[in-house]
């Protein structure tokens, strides 16, 4: 392709994908628009080491400026991407229509707000830079207290930071069992006693009346009736992709940006990382994934699909992975759990926090958890990727050391 | 051609193991250790894969 290619979203998918432009040897016009005011920098030490105050801010840069220079991009940041018109191909940056050649969109997502909390000062959101720095410097600042509302995995790697500066932690969370969601009952309720075993006071099965006070002096009401005192309150419900800038753009909007299964969200415009939502051809379910090896890879297909033709053009088919830091346990998923999914642990044991385990349905490998076993959870991925029968890979584990 | 891992910033999640298991590993002690710190020029193109997949961008290749 010739010409310029935009990328809207200056953060993990957008920063990869620029790079994949020039070391595929796009040597056009690459113009990158970013709303936030910083040079690109990687999340997940916002949750863990920066928020645990051992990395300095620098460390989190996902690329350092003498790499960035030679890639000669066009950097637009703390600039926003207002309006788009597709059968135009124009693109609208805080107010003013430019043309494009071709566009990839990176605009992630933001976190939901719990009803009631919006611009509450001492409850956060974890997101951005300026939010991990917030609530390191209210850690900073004394606080003993923390209520960590919603056991996701980024709630619960913020809890486990806290602990390990010597703040007590509550964990609320509406479902029955923490992490369910994504890990299912069983395996949700082992990473609820590694917290439990950290002196977390978990309470699970109960959502949240309302909050009242002020930072150091915050009310947490409880649909039981109880009411937790509270320093500081992070809020981790889950996220929005970022598409409200895109209607009436021509796009297909549904919890995120409709592709196709090669990453292709109208001609000439692609989208990539936790905004899109595309087909894997093999599975047929439309799919948005939040993980962040999922955003490089997805960054990186959908850059080189604004440089291929229909026909060449090739399916995103991914086996999703991510990893999250707890304490001293490093927990990492491979695949797809299913509600109705087998479980068995195949190496190590439960109760020894120390673990890898299978889910299966239909005869099928569906993924692979492991409890620091990293090593295993990437011989699992491999299988997951040739498509391995339940069988084959209880045979293949049985061989792992 | 020659392999660096800065191992202050590893964080040994094994995608470079999958990648070149021959070249990197991960033990049960959850430490990366290089295998073969010069493999073959022929190699080249997966050990830039090697660079790019890891999360850390802890790899380096030096010429
Ligand atoms: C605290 C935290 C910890 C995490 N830890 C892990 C982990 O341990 N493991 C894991 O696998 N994943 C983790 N993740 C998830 C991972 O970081 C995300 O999946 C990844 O950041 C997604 O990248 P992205 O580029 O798609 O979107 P984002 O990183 O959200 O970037 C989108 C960018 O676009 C900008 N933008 C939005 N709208 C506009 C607009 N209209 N104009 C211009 N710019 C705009 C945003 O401000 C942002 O800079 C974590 C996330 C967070 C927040
Ligand atoms: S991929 Fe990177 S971070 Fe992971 S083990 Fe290899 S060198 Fe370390």
């Amino acid at each position: 392709m010739r010409g310029s290619i935009t990328i809207v979203g200056a953060s993990l998918a957008g920063l990869r994908a620029a790079e994949t432009l020039r070391r595929d040897g796009f040597e056009g016009a690459i113009r990158l628009v970013g709303d936030e005011p910083h040079l690109p920098y990687d999340r997940p030490p916002l949750s863990k080491q920066l928020l645990a105050g051992d990395w300095d801010v620098d460390r989190t840069l996902l690329t350092p400026p003498q790499k960035l220079e030679p890639l000669d991009l066009d950097l637009y940041l703390g600039a926003r991407a207002t309006g788009l018109d597709v059968a135009a191909r124009e693109l609208e940056v805080d107010g003013v229509s430019e043309p494009y050649d071709g566009l990839l969109i990176a605009t992630g997502a933001r976190c939901r707000i719990l009803p009631g909390t919006e611009g509450m000062a001492g409850v956060h959101t974890l997101r951005s830079l300026d939010d991990s720095l917030a609530i390191r410097d209210a850690l900073d600042g004394g606080a003993s207290r923390l209520v960590v509302v919603g056991a996701g995995f980024i709630g619960a790697e913020v809890a486990s930071v806290a602990v390990g500066r010597g703040v007590a932690v509550t964990m609320v969370e509406a479902l029955s069992a923490p992490f369910g969601r994504v890990l299912g009952e069983e395996m949700g309720a082992v990473v609820a006693d590694v917290h439990s075993a950290h002196g977390v006071d978990l309470r699970c099965g109960v959502g949240v009346a309302g909050v009242s006070g002020g930072p150091g002096d915050l009310e947490v009401e409880l649909s039981d009736g109880s009411v937790v005192g509270a320093d500081l309150v992070v809020v981790g419900i889950g996220v929005v992709p970022n598409t409200d800038w895109l209607e009436g753009s021509g796009l297909t909007l549904d919890d995120g940006i409709v592709c196709d299964g090669t990453c292709l969200a109208a001609p000439h415009v692609t989208a990539a990382g936790d905004v899109a939502r595309w087909t894997d051809p093999r599975t047929g379910v439309p799919l948005r994934v939040e993980h962040w090896d999922n955003a490089v890879e997805q960054g990186r297909h959908a850059a080189r699909r604004l440089l291929t033709t229909d026909e060449e053009a090739e399916a995103y088919t991914p086996v999703p992975w991510f990893w999250s830091d707890q304490y001293d346990r490093k927990i990492q998923l491979a695949g797809h759990p299913g509600p109705g999914d087998e479980v068995r642990v195949v190496q190590g044991d439960t109760a020894g926090h120390r673990f890898t385990a299978f889910y299966g349905n239909g005869g099928r490998l569906t993924a692979v958890l492991g409890m620091n076993r990293p090593r295993h959870v990437m011989q699992g991925k491999l299988l997951l990727e040739a498509g391995a029968t339940w069988d084959e890979a209880l045979e293949a584990a049985a061989g792992w050391g | 051609m020659r392999i660096v891992v800065d191992f202050d910033l590893c964080e040994s999640n094994a995608v470079c193991m999958v990648i070149a298991p021959d070249v990197f590993e991960v033990r049960d002690d959850d430490f990366l250790y290089v295998l073969n710190e010069e493999p073959g020029e022929e190699r080249r193109a997966q050990m830039e894969e090697a660079v790019q997949r890891c999360p850390k961008q802890s790899i380096s290749i030096q010429d």
